[in-house]
């Protein structure tokens, strides 16, 4: 059975409402994305030279970046010689299985997606990123998706500097019906996140998620801050962070690699949330980030609508990106 | 490495050709495929790329290799004039409506930073032009939003027009232009909320208000390290209303920035502003060149030689020139110096504009800390005129009187002597250079 007939009986069987939302999400991205390579795959007549640079074309579109692209263009090539392909149209499978196979580098989608909740205890998770990703937004859309999964949560203002951030983060709480822990803006953010462990402890509350303020992954100083906030909160609790979420632009270019770096040393980013994916751009950046740093993205969020964050799958992503493909 | 600057692989590739009198084609081509994937990795649209690309190869082939320079710096001042060409050539201005208020709106997708950037924007028109702005808060769907911008309004004493969250941001918008008429302000500032350009009902809100105020600006605010998506972002905001200029936020991140030239390319609208930093007075305007130099990680040369020109007086310097000759170099006069050094910025943002500086280890993320060099200057302000004159006459109970004078201890004080006395040495072997050498005193980087 050909990858996409496996993934199309995956798509059927799984007809939930994720998988619509995740449709829907992407359906801006498909289209472009996936219409132009069955444009390409309709006017080449022959895998040569040209289909592969057109190829590399689309895939730099999606924000891949050139060295993933590279990469990936190089093992086609490779492919196509050893199956000895010759119809454009076979490309299809060969093109899905390879981003899959560059973003699994061999473990399980499911175990990698999947957040690390303590099974009893308290959890915490740091949320870290540039300026305007959307932290607040995706604790706030978190929040609401496990207080509906039945955990008890809390959220800790660490924003103290943007002007209003601690109000955003509250009016979420209010529409989410958490509780909130802050002080004064321009306080220290370290001393909020223990404050915040204290009251977690204190009520027993299964998640602690802790939003921060948006930082330039090259303003050391803050960069340093932010490394503080994750020590005190590891002193409090031993294994903790349990998550570090790694808040990424769909929208942003091959600044992502350098975001996802700096970030990693200093804080050990252990996850991404994809932000804006109901946008038209592609967030492909993702994949090279997999594929050199090795983090996988566990999150994505496709509106501004509370139930808009959702579990990251790479083959239902890959699949939304070439679902044009199946149908046609 | 990914981000390595053109300048760098170029050279690499000329080594293989040196010595030749003109470029050929061959030449160009391999050297275009270099400038290629130097701008995709600064996130040029790969068609933007293309078109800059064919126009630049047509440019190069068959140019005489100028005396001064190599091939490989040939290529790269065509390059680098085309992309400046293309960015827009001269810096331009905001308009001024011929009767006031000017309007402006801010618009852009989610997390651009427009409500910091209308923030700074007020900040810059109040502080540099003398202008009295009105705010407007017409952002009513991300929480907190309208407090944000409430809260820069008091930081920067600029008022602000809100109707709370409950009203249609064309209303908010027109009855703000009636206030703005009435309170005689001489801009109008909305920021609207962020959306997607795709979000039917919410750019149809927004071409409403286009037609409700009449605006003189419609300002596109968007984030540098934007990607690919930049293009269409920038199109579909274009057309449905027709932007004036755009504004590049977060540019003070370690991104090349090429989404300034997709957009310049696909909308022609120029780049008027540029956001570079959190604070409120981070607002700089956009210099076409100088972003050249950036996409191709060629460094900011040209901005440190104006903000070095600007900054530093060529009497005082030359006054100091003299001072050191004759080793009458005193602490007031280091004090001095040290203003000077600091009218450039601050200090780490100079060295990161060095071009290659990112390539030295350690010296990329180095962080002056400003506060030290105000501790020092505290320091010589403590002590009388006459221990500035003739330092070696502070003893011990000078030195206490001094620590306590300018809140530091006296082993800082003793440091900072010591110092300064080597300073002084260090003067002396400079100025006894043979003469023909001597060429005054300038800053390394003049």
């Amino acid at each position: 059975m050909g990858f996409f007939q496996k993934l199309k009986e995956k798509w059927t069987k799984q007809a939930d409402t994720v998988t619509e939302k995740f449709k829907e999400g992407l359906s801006k991205t498909r289209t472009s994305f996936a219409g132009k390579v069955n444009d390409l795959i309709a006017r080449y007549r022959k895998v040569d030279e040209e289909f592969f640079e057109e190829l590399e074309e689309i895939l730099i579109a999606a924000d891949v970046g050139v060295a993933t692209v590279m990469e990936l263009v190089d093992e086609l090539k490779m492919e196509v010689k050893r199956r000895n392909i010759q119809d454009p149209a076979q490309m299809r499978d060969v093109i899905a299985e390879k981003l899959i196979d560059i973003y699994r580098a061999g473990s399980a989608a499911r175990e990698l997606a999947s957040l690390r909740i303590q099974e009893d205890g308290l959890t915490v998770i740091l949320f870290v990123g540039v300026n305007g990703v959307g932290k607040t937004t995706t604790i706030g859309k978190l929040a609401h998706k496990l207080k509906a999964e039945g955990k008890s949560v809390l959220l800790a203002a660490g924003d103290t500097f943007r002007a209003g951030a601690i109000e955003q983060l509250e009016v979420w709480g209010e529409r989410v019906g958490v509780d909130v822990i802050k002080q004064a803006a321009g306080s220290d953010p370290a001393a909020v996140m223990y404050d915040a462990i204290q009251a977690a402890k204190a009520r027993g509350v299964d998640v602690l998620l802790c939003d921060t303020a948006g930082r330039l992954q090259n303003k050391v100083n803050l960069m340093k801050e932010l490394e503080k906030v994750k020590r005190v909160i590891s002193r409090e609790i031993p294994g903790a962070p349990h998550e570090v979420l790694l808040v990424l632009d769909a929208t942003t270019g091959q600044n992502a690699m350098s975001q996802a770096k700096l970030f990693k040393e200093a804080t050990d980013v252990t996850g991404i949330v994809l932000t804006k994916l109901d946008g038209t751009a592609k967030g492909g950046i993702v994949l090279a980030i997999r594929n050199e740093l090795n983090i996988p993205v566990k999150l994505v969020g496709l509106g501004e609508k509370m139930d808009d964050l959702q579990v990251f799958d790479p083959e239902q992503y890959v699949y939304g990106l070439f679902a044009d493909w199946l149908d046609s | 490495m990914a981000f390595e600057g053109l300048s760098e692989r170029l050279q690499q590739v000329m080594s293989r050709i040196r010595g030749k009198g003109k470029v050929t084609e061959a030449d160009v081509k391999e050297m275009m495929r270099e400038v290629r994937l130097a701008l995709l990795e600064a996130d040029v649209n790969f068609k933007v790329v293309k078109d800059f690309i064919k126009q630049v190869s047509e440019r190069a082939v068959g140019q005489e290799v100028m005396k001064s320079l190599t091939p490989g710096q040939q290529v790269i001042k065509i390059v680098k004039e085309e992309l400046t060409a293309l960015m827009g050539g001269e810096q331009s201005q905001i308009a001024v409506a011929k009767k006031p208020p000017t309007v402006v709106m801010m618009v852009g997708l989610q997390g651009a930073g427009k409500t910091t950037t209308t923030g700074k924007l007020a900040n810059w028109l109040r502080k540099r032009h003398n202008r009295k702005p009105l705010l407007v808060a017409a952002d009513v769907y991300r929480p907190a939003a309208i407090k944000q911008l409430e809260t820069l309004g008091k930081q920067l004493s600029v008022p602000v027009f809100s109707l709370g969250e409950h009203e249609n941001p064309v209303e908010i918008a027109k009855r703000a232009l009636e206030q703005a008429k009435a309170e005689h302000c001489d801009y109008v500032l909305i920021d609207t909320a962020g959306r997607l350009h795709i979000d039917e009902g919410l750019m149809d809100e927004l071409r409403q208000m286009k037609e409700a105020v009449k605006p003189d600006e419609i300002f596109l605010v968007v984030d540098a390290m934007t990607g690919q998506d930049a293009v269409n972002v920038a199109q579909s905001f274009h057309e449905q209303l027709g932007i004036t200029g755009v504004i590049l936020t977060k540019l003070d991140g370690d991104t090349r920035g090429g989404a300034a030239l997709s957009i310049r390319a696909v909308t022609g609208a120029p780049i008027k502003f540029a956001g570079m930093g959190e604070k409120l007075d981070a607002l700089e305007p956009f210099h076409p060149e100088r972003m050249a130099s950036r996409i191709l990680g060629m460094g900011d040369v040209l901005t440190l030689i104006e903000k070095a020109q600007a900054a530093v007086d060529e009497e005082k310097a030359k006054e100091l020139e003299q001072k050191m000759r004759t080793a009458t170099f005193t602490l007031d006069d280091f004090l001095d110096q040290l203003g000077q050094v600091r009218k450039l910025g601050p200090l780490d943002e100079l060295i990161k504009m060095l071009p290659g500086a990112n390539k030295i280890k350690g010296l990329a993320n180095i962080q002056v800390d400003e506060k030290q060099i105000a501790r020092v200057e505290a320091i010589i302000r403590s002590m009388t005129k006459e221990e500035k004159m003739h330092p070696e006459i502070i003893n011990g109970s000078r030195k206490k009187r001094i620590a306590k004078g300018s809140g530091t201890t006296v082993q800082e004080v003793n440091r900072l002597l010591k110092q300064f006395d080597e300073m002084k040495k260090m003067m002396k072997m400079m100025t006894n250079v043979p003469k023909g050498k001597k060429k005054g005193f300038r800053f390394p980087f003049m």
